[in-house]
């Protein structure tokens, strides 16, 4: 096995004259660290190193948003960072929505709107759907498409994942009756 | 709180969101064996080129390469080729040419994915450039580069002619006819781009001499069958598995090349070996869908009478035939092209040629090539409402077939199985407020200059769909039935196996609700398992919107076996002979009831435990409450469905706004009314996409010109607007719960209302046909005149 993916301690290989840096991160609220190469983007480090598959990549050329995460709370598409730069910084991914109470109101909102089909957008656009609710609370229907138009979904159409997004929205902010 | 309907056919929340947004989907990239090893492929930078060498040295000599594979190696142990599933046969990697760009030339196993890449870098390939075949009305000419030279004998670059309908009858009606209306259509190459690209883990275990195939397959058992066939390993010791799938849309039909890489890789190696396409391979090399040039006529007297339709259509198919379409059917199910419309005759004649691009054909949820024909006859009708200045609602209501002539053979030989059609098309208009739509923009053209051009777009499509019957059809000799396997467990919970394959579409929870209604069980106490051909009965797969109408079919017959063999125990439970036994569900709950006094019997539940426990059964009954189908459908299904279109184009800078779209369909019986909403969502996005974007073009090299999302466009939340869909019900006659399919509806009834609402907007311009894509300039063009077809 490579030295690539593997979390600190790492054992470097032998023969391998690939320089290696050190990337700790708090993820999803925990610590964690790991030795890699510097051209290793933080979709993999997240994916193969960390194995939190839940981060998707769905294209190469930061169109798709199905990597998106966030980092220090802004919506990143982490196909497009390399791991080093996320170095002490706070990253969360699809895997860190939920809380000890349950799911968050987006993972709720998506199921309950039938906001998903097969999936592989989803993380990316819950977690883009998160960081325009902590910014805008209430937004207009408009507004959601706009924040979400840099996540493809193929399969539903975004009708219900708009309204999954405001199903949310109306949750957090207290408006639902 | 949206309220679930806990039984039988509703609004049911799905089963497999629990995982999917907790981020703990199982799709098959996410899979990480120990000891996993990567592989990368190297795929040809030209269209058309003689491979002179091919020098791996560096490459093995990179300190984490495991393997270089190139196509003379597999040659050896005859591997070089794979049959496609249209009869042809496809490079596993090029030995003598490489015939479009992308193709696959070698491939490179590593100790991770980086090093894979790497190490691709450090093959060299010497390639002596021919001229390539691009232009597809070009193809035959006689001094056409020959792209097939691997086939003994061929001489040019004809892949099949195909023919159906009556040449001479529909010729005698278009001599007599008052008016004929030609017009050329091009249906481009599009891509289906499911978001998760295509990739497969191979681990074969060289004690047990068993291969163990995780790949992204919309058909495990088909490609279970095929592999063996083509690998030579025994089809026991292969055991296909298809986990969560990022989509399909068709793209996933295929055996690709990579598979067999990962699998030669893994024999190789002895490790399991992960390879996975990035987007560029996915658009550039695998399955495309549509790329047919149609010369469409359509013939009728001047009050209106649709009288005949014929075709023409030019297939471009490829360096391969890559199509996956029923054998009997090399032009797909295309032969429906007289649409939802009473006709005196029809004829179409097909040319299917190679060209340097890649191979494919049938994809993006086109049900075997409907989409093609539906686009080809709604345009011809909108063009003759044109040229006689009828409503395009009003003409197609006049010649639209009747509800009392179902079941209705058309005149290519399709047996409609039902239909209201007039139905549809009214609640549709009654949805968008038609008149008011005509009349605004009316007002809109006779303002004039300044005002944005609308347009309103109408198209009425029907499809044929769930094959198919035996008799008719195979896929490679495989006849296209489904199986399912239904247990019932001593405490009353069941699991049902099925041989389809869900892309997303939902089947962990309609297809536990079908078990559920038919043997009053809780929706949650039935799993579906599917997607691992060792744990499923054999079945060819989810495509053409056949999971309802076939495997659906299979389970309903499951669930009703078992529930025969209910009625034999309770019977004797209760010592009553089992004719006076009635079933209900209407206390919450299958049971058996002594006929006329509820309350009296017993529980499915009671039911299963005795089926499994140690009291007496009666005679000649076995143990267990378990049965197996495979279901053998005896017709198509024939969903149909009315759409309308409205858009808005700016007359400054021709970009086309949709405004409203308006939606009904008719797919028979539904079983979770929220999923097929959701179907129907995504396949008018993908016609929005298909109509005003979507376009694999080649420049004049070969160059493949929509090898990334940067430059293949797919709509996002900002170009597709709320959408507005209708419901009519009208039951299929063979299906045992009257469900016909609906996965493909709105792929395939879209585009044409999509672009006749562009054509209706550019009236003013005198504008009578222009094709896809119809992007800005594409529009703004056809204003001032120039429309041009895209190739
Ligand atoms: S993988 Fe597509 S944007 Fe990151
Ligand atoms: S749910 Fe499949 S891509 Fe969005």
């Amino acid at each position: 096995m490579t030295s690539l993916f593997e979390e600190v301690p790492a054992t470097a290989d032998a023969d391998a004259d690939v320089p290696v840096r050190r990337v700790t991160v708090t993820l999803n609220g925990e610590r964690r660290a790991a030795d890699v190469e510097p051209r290793l983007l933080l979709a993999h480090l997240l994916r193969q190193g960390f194995r939190l598959t839940g981060t998707h990549t769905g294209c190469d050329t930061t169109n798709c948003g199905a990597c998106t995460v966030l980092v220090d709370g802004l919506p990143v598409k982490s196909c497009t960072m390399l791991a080093v730069q996320a170095d002490g910084h706070d990253v969360t991914t699809v895997e860190g929505l939920a809380g000890p109470s349950g799911l968050h109101p987006l993972q709720e909102g998506f199921k309950d709107e039938h906001g998903l089909q097969c999936g592989f957008c989803t993380p990316g656009m819950m977690l883009a759907a998160k960081a325009l609710l902590e910014e805008n609370p209430d937004p207009t229907e408009d507004e959601v498409r706009f924040a979400l138009s840099g996540n493809l979904c193929r399969c539903t159409g975004y009708q219900n994942i708009v309204k999954a997004v405001l199903w949310a929205a109306k949750r957090m902010n207290g408006s639902e009756q | 709180m949206t309220t679930t309907t806990p039984m039988g056919h509703g609004r049911m929340l799905r089963k497999e969101d629990r995982r999917f947004v907790r981020g703990r989907g199982r799709y098959v990239d996410d899979l990480q064996l120990p000891g996993m090893l990567h592989l990368a492929v190297l795929r040809s930078p030209v269209a058309h080129a003689r491979i002179v060498s091919i020098d791996t040295l560096a490459a093995e000599a990179h300190p984490k390469v495991k393997a270089v594979v190139t196509g003379a190696m597999l040659a050896e142990r005859g591997l070089a080729w794979m049959p496609t599933l249209s009869g042809d046969r496809q490079a596993v990697l090029a030995t003598d040419k490489v015939r479009f760009q992308g193709q696959e030339v070698a491939f490179v196993v590593a100790e991770d994915r980086y090093s894979a890449r790497d190490a691709l870098e450090l093959i060299d390939v010497e390639y002596d450039l021919l001229e390539p075949v691009v232009d597809v009305r070009r193809a035959l000419d006689p001094d056409a580069a020959l792209i097939r030279d691997d086939v003994p004998g061929k001489t040019d670059n004809h892949c099949f002619d195909w023919e159906t309908g009556d040449a001479a009858a529909a010729e005698a009606v278009f001599a007599r006819a008052e008016v004929v209306v030609r017009q050329e259509l091009v249906f481009p190459r599009v891509h289906p781009a499911p978001m998760e690209t295509c990739g497969a883990v191979a681990d074969y275990d060289r004690i047990e001499e068993k291969l163990t195939l995780w790949s992204t397959t919309q058909a495990p058992h088909a490609h279970r069958t095929l592999l063996s066939m083509f690998a030579g390993i025994p089809e026991h010791r292969i055991r296909v598995v298809s986990p969560d799938i990022g989509g399909g849309f068709g793209n996933k039909v295929p055996v690709y090349p990579g598979y067999v890489h990962a699998i030669v890789g893994s024999i190789m190696t002895g490790r399991p070996v992960k390879w996975t396409e990035d987007r560029t391979e996915n658009l550039v090399a695998s399955g495309f869908a549509r790329d047919y040039v149609m010369q469409g006529e359509i013939a009728a007297t001047r009050e209106g009478r649709i009288l005949a339709v014929r075709s023409h259509v030019l297939a471009d198919h490829g360096a391969f035939n890559g199509t996956a379409a029923p054998r009997k059917f090399p032009g797909g199910f295309f032969g429906v092209f007289t649409g939802s419309y009473d006709i005196e005759a029809a004829y179409c004649s097909m040319t299917a040629v190679h060209t340097n691009k890649a191979p494919g054909g049938v994809a993006y949820a086109c049900s075997f090539r409907i989409a093609e024909a539906v686009y080809l006859v709604e345009r011809l009708v909108d063009m003759l409402a044109a040229e006689l200045d009828r409503d395009p609602v009003s003409l197609r209501m006049q010649n639209f077939i009747r509800p009392d002539q179902f079941p209705y053979t058309s005149r290519t030989g399709w047996v409609y199985d039902s239909g209201d059609y007039p139905r549809a098309m009214e609640l549709a208009l009654q949805i968008a407020g038609y008149d008011e739509l005509r009349a605004e923009q009316a007002e809109r053209r006779a303002r004039g200059a300044g005002e944005p051009l609308m347009g309103i777009g109408v198209s009425f499509f029907t499809e044929a769909v769930g094959a198919g019957p035996r008799k008719d059809m195979d896929m490679l000799g495989l006849g296209m039935a489904d199986g399912c396997e239904l247990r019932v467990h001593p405490t009353g919970s069941a699991v049902v196996r099925i041989s389809v394959q869900t892309q997303g579409q939902g089947h962990e929870t309609t297809f536990a609700q079908l078990i559920a209604e038919e043997l009053g069980l809780h929706p949650d106490d039935v799993d579906v398992v599917h997607g691992d051909t060792d744990s499923t009965p054999y079945g060819l797969g989810t495509y053409g919107s056949r999971s309802t109408p076939v495997s659906g079919a299979a389970a309903v017959l499951a669930a009703r076996r078992v529930r025969d063999k209910a009625q034999l125990i309770a019977a004797g439970m209760l010592e009553v002979a089992p004719d006076d036994l009635e079933w209900s569900t209407a206390q919450g709950g299958g049971r058996f009831d002594v006929r006329g006094v509820p309350g009296s019997g017993v529980t499915i539940q009671e039911v299963a435990m005795r089926a499994h426990g140690a009291g007496d059964l009666p005679d000649g009954v076995e143990g267990g409450l378990d049965a197996q189908i495979s279901y053998n459908p005896d017709n198509l299904t024939y969903p149909f469905g009315a759409y309308i279109c409205v858009v808005d184009i700016d007359p400054g800078t021709a970009v086309v706004t949709v405004r409203r779209f308006i939606a009904v369909d008719d797919c028979g019986t539904r079983i979770n009314e929220m999923i097929v909403e959701g179907q129907i969502h995504g396949g008018l996005t993908d016609g929005i996409g298909m109509a005003l974007m979507e376009f694999i073009g080649f420049d004049e090299h070969g160059n493949c010109l929509g090898g990334s999302l940067m430059d293949y466009l797919i709509p996002t939340a900002l170009e597709v607007p709320d959408w507005e869909t209708g419901t009519t019900v009208t039951p299929a006659p063979d299906h045992p719960i009257g469900a016909k399919g609906v996965g493909e509806s709105a792929t395939v009834g879209s585009p044409p209302a999509v672009v006749n609402a562009v054509i209706d907007a550019l009236a003013p311009y005198g504008v009578r046909h222009a094709d896809m894509p119809l992007t800005p300039s594409r529009v703004w063009e056809a204003m001032q005149g120039r429309a041009a077809p895209p190739f």
